[in-house]
């Protein structure tokens, strides 16, 4: 792997409970390129995903030990306030959540937790971000309304731009277009290719044909384990482990 | 701007912490008071006999009336609102199961009747018993309870019978033969715990509640012997004995709280006891 | 079966009817109006004003959920979001039997209890004299009572937000609290509503419990010190004389009739709040 790494994962378990979901995991994410995670469903690749901004820490029986290095940080064992931490990711999940507010505040939501800002400012970073996920046109009528009543499409790109506006360095998308229509998905899929000039974005999906689409870089995960990771081209067309033939060939999702 | 914000979130899970505790802290309270006051009037006369002498001014005596007085009056109506009450339940989800919408309005219906007040069923009783004739009597009271605790019955019931999928309530009763007695068979047993929990849930309502039978039952020092007898009931026995003058009387309001705190106590813990074999034998289709 | 189904229908029905035809007999000497708008309460003199009474319950009703509502929903977010899940587990149990203990012991324990504490110690502190059985004993002793009821409620609300929600605030940078202030509460917003309906709805037709400690005076009552004499204690209370005075029995059926429509709006209203809620989750 040529690029910088933007986060190392080192041997990192993680237990729910009794169960042993994420079996030493090492891996790296490069800085600025599409990685996606790949494998089939129940392989523990949200779950990875949500450790990275400790989202896991939501959940008191999950237990998690080594290392998650963002920026030269362990996030896992950092003394910084995590909020902070986790602002500098996106996430954008399976299912759209707006936040139960207007448009306008779901935008502005991230802006308005830790800083005050004038609200000229605000407008027009929210007219930044709206267009940036090519929704300003849409909704610049009726920033007031509630976010609830867009499309689900309409409201992912919601989400899209919410995540943007903290301005993070890495977006996290977990299945991000499993619930929309084709063509939703593939704005979603564009979007995507253009912000990874600015942006390190971690793609997990079990849509083999969504990866090959768009993936730079590939970590295949099953049961827990990372299996193989390498460039797309190295694993799509020159696999080397028998479990990740198996699966691009289809033989088990 | 940070600390405050911390500040104020540490404020506010002290508050909540104590919100938590002070509701605990008041059953504890309210139970401890209770057996406090009454436990030194709890005697083996106290409760075989019944008061000497009236019992807003004798001093002899125990609360044997109230306590056979409710039993009666609660095990009639519980079994009465189950009589009524089971075929309502097995109605909905065995012939209705298909009309999922009537289901729910009735269920609707059923959780606005659980919140009528007891005090509307034992004004409407006694209204109905001056039309009718019947006098102050342990008859009356039955059935005003009665259809006091129905809409608890049923719904406690349906939500018991809710849970058992469609597929095998259908077969078992339609074909009635071997291979769903076995069905039908497994499944009830499945029920009967949460059915018992339904009954006892029912039964505490009943022997607790004293508007429904403040009008309808009387008052007496008496055990009755007939339907057509006031009964003296343990809310009751309280409510009247309370605010007597004399020392002795009011012991007995305090004996009689405590013998229905007891009561309420165990109907809890054995519907727990209940409620949890119903959950371990669930079969999870 | 089908016998019982129709049976159990038509009972709110023949309730709500049987009271009415009661009722009309003062209905049709004084006007509607003039009963619940009045303040006159002369049985002897054909006087039926239920003003006081209805002043009264709303007084112990509200201050009731003034002060269950913001505990339990503090408690309610206390045992879905911070707490460790043995303690929801313990307070399961709490809530059943604070829901299952009868009115009459909560009675006996607010004399025993509540109306001393606020006679000796209360009163005094804020400069009166005075019995203690007051609508304040009323208050407290009726929001103890519905704790429960509303507690269940809040917590089956919190409960069903999708956890996505939550962890959407903290990753765009949102501390834990402000997640709860600023997402969590406003989606639960109309399930807490209708908790409180359903609370009041339960506070409102109470009877018992706060007869015993209210100290059934049938005057507006000027202050939270002052006793006060609710609707439902109205009934309670009089059933005895109902029909020795002419009109009494109509009279107190209204009141009844009056307790019933009002308790059954409230409830419908809130549970068709939970029914759309849950719908549009």
């Amino acid at each position: 792997m040529n690029n910088k790494p933007k986060i190392k994962i080192q041997d990192l378990n993680l237990y729910i409970g009794k169960h042993h979901i994420l079996k030493n995991i090492n891996t790296q994410i490069p800085e600025k390129k599409v990685t996606v995670i790949l494998g089939p469903s129940g392989c523990g690749k949200t779950t990875l995903m949500k450790s990275m901004n400790r989202l896991t820490d939501l959940y008191p029986e999950i237990k998690i030990n080594g290392k998650i290095i963002i920026d030269n940080e362990n996030i896992l064992n950092t003394k910084q306030n995590i909020s902070k931490l986790r602002q500098k990711m996106g996430l954008l999940s399976q299912r759209p959540y707006p936040l139960p507010m207007s448009i306008y505040n779901n935008v502005s939501y991230g802006l308005k937790i830790n800083k005050k800002w004038k609200k000229k400012e605000i407008e027009k970073k929210v007219e930044h971000y709206l267009k940036q996920v090519a929704l300003w046109d849409e909704v610049k009528d009726r920033l007031k309304e509630p976010a609830s009543r867009l499309s689900i499409g309409q409201q992912q790109r919601l989400c899209l731009a919410r995540g943007l506006a903290v301005d993070p360095e890495i977006i996290l998308a977990d299945e991000p277009t499993s619930a929309l229509d084709p063509i939703s998905s593939q704005v979603i899929e564009e979007k995507f290719a253009e912000l990874k000039k600015d942006y390190t974005i971690v793609h997990v999906t079990h849509i083999l044909r969504q990866a090959k689409r768009i993936a730079d870089y590939v970590v295949f995960m099953y049961m827990g384990e990372v299996i193989e990771q390498g460039t797309a081209t190295e694993i799509f067309e020159n696999p080397q482990k028998n479990k990740t033939k198996s699966y691009l060939k289809g033989l088990f999702y | 701007m940070s600390k405050f914000k911390l500040i104020e979130e540490k404020f506010f899970r002290v508050l909540m912490f104590l919100a938590t505790c002070l509701i605990a802290f008041a059953l504890c309270l309210i139970i401890f008071s209770i057996l406090y006051k009454g436990i030194p009037s709890i005697s083996w006369e106290m409760l075989t006999q019944t008061p000497k002498g009236g019992f807003y001014f004798g001093k002899e005596g125990g609360i044997l009336n109230a306590i056979i007085g409710s039993l009666y009056l609660s095990i009639g109506a519980t079994i009465l609102a189950f009589i009524i009450g089971l075929p309502v339940a097995l109605y909905m989800n065995i012939f209705l199961i298909k009309h999922k919408k009537l289901i729910n309005i009735i269920r609707f219906f059923l959780d606005l009747l659980w919140g009528v007040p007891s005090i509307v069923y034992g004004a409407f009783g006694f209204t109905m018993m001056i039309f009718f004739g019947i006098k102050t009597s342990l008859l009356a009271g039955i059935i005003v309870v009665t259809l006091f605790i129905i809409p608890i019955m049923v719904r406690a019931i349906d939500e018991v019978l809710k849970t058992v999928p469609v597929g095998l309530l259908e077969a078992s009763l339609s074909l009635g033969s071997t291979k769903s007695e076995t069905a039908y068979r497994v499944f009830f047993k499945q029920c009967i715990p949460g059915i018992i929990t339904a009954v006892l849930l029912s039964f505490g309502r009943a022997i607790g509640d004293a508007a429904s039978v403040l009008f309808t039952t009387g008052y007496t020092d008496h055990i009755p012997t007939s339907l057509s007898q006031p009964t003296a009931t343990l809310p009751l026995s309280i409510f009247f004995q309370l605010t007597s003058p004399i020392p002795e009387v009011q012991n007995r309001a305090y004996a009689s709280a405590v013998v229905l705190t007891v009561i309420i106590l165990i109907i809890s813990i054995l519907s727990r006891i209940f409620s949890k074999k119903f959950q371990k034998n669930q079969i999870n289709f | 079966m089908l016998i019982c189904l129709i049976l159990v229908i038509i009972l709110p029905f023949v309730l709500g009817i049987g009271l009415y035809l009661k009722s009309t007999l003062l209905l049709e000497k004084v006007s509607i109006f003039n009963l619940l708008f009045s303040s006159e309460w002369k049985p002897l003199s054909g006087k039926f004003g239920f003003l006081s009474f209805i002043i009264s319950s709303l007084w112990v009703t509200i201050f009731a959920l003034l002060i269950a509502g913001p505990i339990c929903l503090l408690s309610a977010i206390h045992l879905t979001q911070y707490a460790k899940s043995y303690v929801l587990r313990i307070m399961h149990p709490v809530i059943d039997i604070l829901a299952g203990i009868p009115s009459v012991i909560y009675g006996v324990w607010g004399i025993l209890v509540i109306v001393p504490l606020i006679s000796k110690y209360i009163g005094p502190f804020f400069g009166k004299e005075i019995s203690g059985y007051s609508i304040l004993s009323g208050a407290i002793v009726l929001s103890i009572m519905i704790i429960p009821f509303i507690l269940n409620i809040l917590i089956e609300v919190f409960k069903t937000i999708p956890d996505e929600l939550a962890e959407a605030s903290l990753s765009l940078g949102a501390s834990k609290w402000q997640t709860i202030k600023f997402v969590l509460i406003k989606k639960a917003f109309p399930g807490i509503v209708s908790a409180l309906g359903l609370g009041l709805s339960r506070a409102f037709g109470e009877t018992i419990a706060v007869l015993m400690v209210v100290g059934n005076v049938a005057k507006i009552p000027k202050g939270v010190f002052q006793p006060g004499y609710p609707l439902p204690a109205l009934i309670a209370n009089n059933y005895g004389e109902m029909l020795s005075i002419p009109m009494y029995d109509s009279a107190l059926m209204l009141a009844a009739l009056v307790l019933f429509v009002v308790v059954l709006i409230f409830n419908f209203a809130s549970r068709l709040t939970i029914i759309r809620m849950e719908r549009n989750l």
